[in-house]
């Protein structure tokens, strides 16, 4: 498998849903996973499988010692494999800048030469997929299908691409050219495709011209939260709060929830509304609810990480997420096993699979404060939905998602 | 002898508009006219008016030998009074004929059986009302809302003079008795209930249409033929449909007006009869008695009030809308009273249910909403600006009961009054005789300013007089 993110250190929901599955997919046993990811951190779970770093994959040969390459990368991987790798190295690549080891360097963000990284991330994985053997190769979002086609063409083992997001996603259909060129390489070159959801399938067989059968919906999952997380204190609090967390960029349709919050605070005054974490749309967020009078009410907490999500969320009454366009989205599915009814867009993934949360259209402002109103004043409404909400998130696990790709895999290599 | 009784339900609840919450406090009207009209119209054209002219054509061609019932609701006749009135002169020709008897229900198809007796009663005897002025005749058997029945409501429909019901033959209430018998109701004993047969009505309602049903195509042939082969002392055979199975959910083109046309001829070669259920009660004796704990209905495949009293989201709503049927009734705003009748339909709470949520039932293919959390947050919206209209009539820190005697206090001043008017009158005759006359005669313009003069001078010898 070839990912980019990897919990604890995530950027979005894609490492999230990586994790999810590879674990998904081992607790379905009879399986050996080798996991790649660009700049492993050495606190990564490994029981479930092997993780490789692509920056301690030799692509040059370097004359080293055990002990050096224990000291310099034994926390991360395991050094023997290191040389077996430094054994696989099929060209010379001795004119790029290289360290010590002979590795290229990651950053494992999304930095601006991010081609430049996606290219040396493939020159990575033709050594790797010379070295470890395997049935099938599964390439995680656009940045790493180059890398998937390179090992297919290495290995002659079918490739299946799984398409976390696409670029219409992204830019609400301006997409860059470059992207789109990765992404129908990658999708042409698959063997089988995975998406996330129907909507994702279907912007993959329209814009990207794929032949419907060759691709196949699993939707995301959600990891059970710990119990740390689900006791969190909440606070006693006079006023509702109604949150946003994501990025504030377009895609997250930042715009619609501060216009919703401003009908409702025009007739209801006790309830906040917070939108939580950062993008380049934050600035015009916060000119937009000063705009319309309701800066006093209306809170930004800028980016949060890892804790501070659950921490948020468990002082919230209400969670909304009104994507123009989310390929699944997968923290309405943690708000409610939080137990915060959810309001999402019809235009998000995850409402084909969810049945106990409030699904407006985006862009029905009218709708969606009508709904977040109702939240806030009929207890109803709200308790009916806290509880059937956990219940339906407990049925929504990974080794379902697991035992579907795992299907899939079946069919490629019979084929 | 073997006895049919077809019973024919007309209901139509009026259908809330889209009303948002900012709505609340400014807008008054809650009701979608547009698909009220639209949807009354279609099922009158299609479905009510087709199977008014159906059964009409049915007593004719069998001079008087075809019966049934016909339960009205309030909402739907009021739907019809608007939009189709040509439907309510196809009911009073079917009233005229003397072999149609209608049906005593809930005015608005409430549930009040089962939130409040007093609102019960009220809308039964509105209902009545209502059925007296179209028809002249006084419903005698009660259908209530879907056939919701359990032993309270028996003792409620006793007491309001009925001695027959209708209800649902629920299988985890019959077991193994058969519901082609008379029964009483455990409770209150001289209640005689009719038990509706289930299976027949759904070989019809549901199977009609369905070629992979094994006894497809049914035939008015087959269909008396299995209702003559019950044994001998079942004697009566009761079905139930809502009117619109009838060229809606079976359009005409599946043949079902002919079908029915065709069974009076079926039946009589087979010495089967039809009936109202009042002749039925005066001629059959009960066989036993029925006790039903926990509410039925005709309703789900549970055959229980789940299906408005499910979840959460209904209990709250109607909840809310019961806590103030006392105020309601207390007040006299027409516009007021109305809007709460409206709103009591079940159809409201219906829409709310979530059962099967993910595979969408019956439930959906009814719902003017997309989900039943929407139907709800209508629903409570719509209730909030009534609440807040309940709350203007009369402020809300004053308790019910306070708030009645004050309301009695004010009635009685008004007769006081009127009393007391008599005896000044009274008074005054027997001191000066002359004057009786005086409020009746009727002065000439000129002397305006004095006969103005003399209310006044009336009401300062009122004051003197106590």
């Amino acid at each position: 498998m070839f990912g980019w993110e990897f919990p604890p250190h995530i950027l979005g929901g894609l490492g999230t849903a990586s994790y999810g599955l590879t674990k998904g997919m081992h607790n379905n046993g009879d399986m050996e996973i080798t996991f790649v990811i660009p700049k492993p951190h050495g606190d990564e779970e490994k029981g479930f499988a092997n993780i490789v770093g692509a920056n301690c994959t030799p692509v040059a040969w370097r004359d080293v010692d055990y002990d050096y390459v224990n000291g310099r990368i034994g926390k991360v991987m395991d050094p023997n494999l290191y040389f077996n790798l430094r054994d696989h190295i099929y060209a010379d690549f001795n004119y790029m800048r290289l360290n010590d080891l002979g590795c290229i360097e990651f950053s494992g963000r999304y930095p601006d030469n991010i081609l430049e990284e996606i290219n040396n991330y493939s020159i990575v994985a033709g050594v790797i997929a010379r070295t470890i053997p395997c049935d099938v190769i599964h390439s995680h979002d656009w940045l790493t299908y180059p890398a998937g086609i390179h090992a297919k063409n290495v290995t002659g083992k079918p490739l299946v691409i799984h398409v976390h997001a696409t670029d219409f996603d992204r830019s609400r259909g301006n997409v860059n050219p470059t992207v789109f060129a990765i992404e129908k390489d990658g999708m042409e070159n698959a063997d089988h495709i995975i998406t996330v959801s129907n909507l994702t399938r279907r912007t993959v067989i329209e814009k990207y011209g794929i032949s419907p059968d060759k691709v196949t919906t699993v939707h995301n999952a959600v990891i059970p939260l710990s119990d740390d997380l689900l006791n969190l204190p909440r606070r006693e609090k006079d006023d509702k709060v109604i949150t946003f967390l994501g990025r504030i960029t377009m895609q997250k349709g930042p715009e619609y929830f501060v216009e919703a919050a401003a009908k409702v605070l025009q007739k209801n005054k006790h309830v906040r509304f917070v939108m939580a974490g950062s993008g380049d749309m934050m600035d015009a967020m916060i000119e937009l609810a000063a705009k319309r009078n309701i800066a006093d009410r209306f809170h930004f907490t800028g980016f949060l990480r890892g804790r501070q999500v659950y921490e948020m969320l468990a002082d919230s009454d209400v969670y909304v997420m009104p994507s123009v366009s989310e390929p699944f989205g997968i923290s309405p599915l943690e708000a409610m096993e939080m137990g915060v009814p959810s309001i999402i867009s019809k235009q998000s993934g995850c409402a084909e699979i969810l049945s106990n949360v409030i699904k407006t259209d985006y862009w029905d402002i009218d709708a969606m404060a009508d709904a977040m109103h109702a939240l806030v004043s009929y207890p109803g409404l709200h308790d009916f939905l806290k509880v059937q909400g956990v219940e339906e998130i407990h049925g929504i696990t990974w080794e379902k998602a697991g035992k579907k790709v795992i299907d899939i895999y079946r069919q490629v290599i019979n084929r | 002898m073997r006895s049919v009784c077809f019973y024919f339900h007309i209901h139509q609840p009026f259908r809330l508009k889209r009303y948002r919450f900012f709505d609340i406090g400014n807008d008054h009207y809650y009701f979608d006219d547009f698909t009220n009209d639209d949807i009354i119209t279609r099922l009158a054209e299609t479905s009510y008016i087709p199977m008014c002219d159906t059964l009409l054509d049915m007593i004719r061609t069998s001079n008087g030998g075809f019966k049934c019932a016909i339960g009205l609701s309030g909402t739907a006749v009021e739907q019809m009074q608007l939009y189709v009135p040509e439907l309510i002169d196809r009911l009073k020709a079917l009233a005229d004929t003397g072999c149609v008897e209608f049906l005593s229900g809930t005015y608005a198809h409430s549930l009040s059986s089962l939130e409040s007796p007093e609102e019960f009663r009220r809308e039964v005897y509105k209902h009545d009302e209502m059925i007296r002025n179209l028809f002249g005749k006084t419903p005698e058997t009660f259908a209530n809302t879907e056939l919701i029945y359990d032993d309270d409501i028996a003792g409620e429909v006793l007491s309001m003079g009925f001695r027959n019901c209708i209800t649902v033959g629920a299988k985890h209430i019959m077991g193994w008795k058969s519901p082609n018998y008379l029964y009483q109701a455990e409770t209150a004993p001289d209640l005689r209930l009719l038990i509706t047969n289930d299976k027949l009505a759904d070989d019809v309602a549901r199977n009609f249409n369905n070629p992979s049903w094994p006894a497809y195509p049914l035939t008015a042939d087959k269909y008396m033929d299995w209702i003559a082969a019950f044994p001998e002392q079942e004697q009566i055979v009761n079905l139930y449909f809502p009117m619109d199975v009838f060229g809606s959910f079976l359009p005409a083109n599946t043949g079902i007006f002919q079908f029915m046309k065709a069974l009076p001829q079926f039946a009589a070669e087979r010495g089967i009869r039809f009936v109202t259920p009042s002749e039925a009660v005066s001629m059959l004796k009960p066989v036993g008695m029925l006790s039903v704990p926990y509410p039925i209905s005709d309703v789900d495949e549970a055959r229980d009030v789940s299906a408005w009293k499910g979840n959460t989201l209904q209990n709250e709503a109607l909840g809310k809308l019961y806590a103030v049927a006392e105020r309601v009734s207390l007040c006299d705003d027409r516009q007021l009273k109305q809007d709460w009748e409206y709103l009591q339909s079940s159809d409201h709470f219906f829409y709310m249910s979530t059962k099967n949520m993910a595979d969408g039932a019956s439930h959906a293919a009814f719902s003017p909403y997309d989900s039943p959390f929407s139907a709800f947050t209508n629903y409570m919206n719509v209730l909030a600006d009534f609440l807040v209209r309940v709350e203007e009539q009369y402020p809300d820190g004053i308790d019910n009961e306070e708030l009645n005697s004050l309301l009695l206090t004010i009635r009685n001043q008004a007769a006081e009054i009127t009393s007391l008017n008599k005896e000044v009158k009274s008074l005054r005759s027997s001191i000066n005789p002359d004057d009786e006359d005086l409020p009746d005669v009727k002065p000439a313009p000129a002397k305006k300013r004095a006969t103005k003069k003399a209310p006044a001078k009336k009401t300062a010898s009122k004051k003197e007089t106590p």
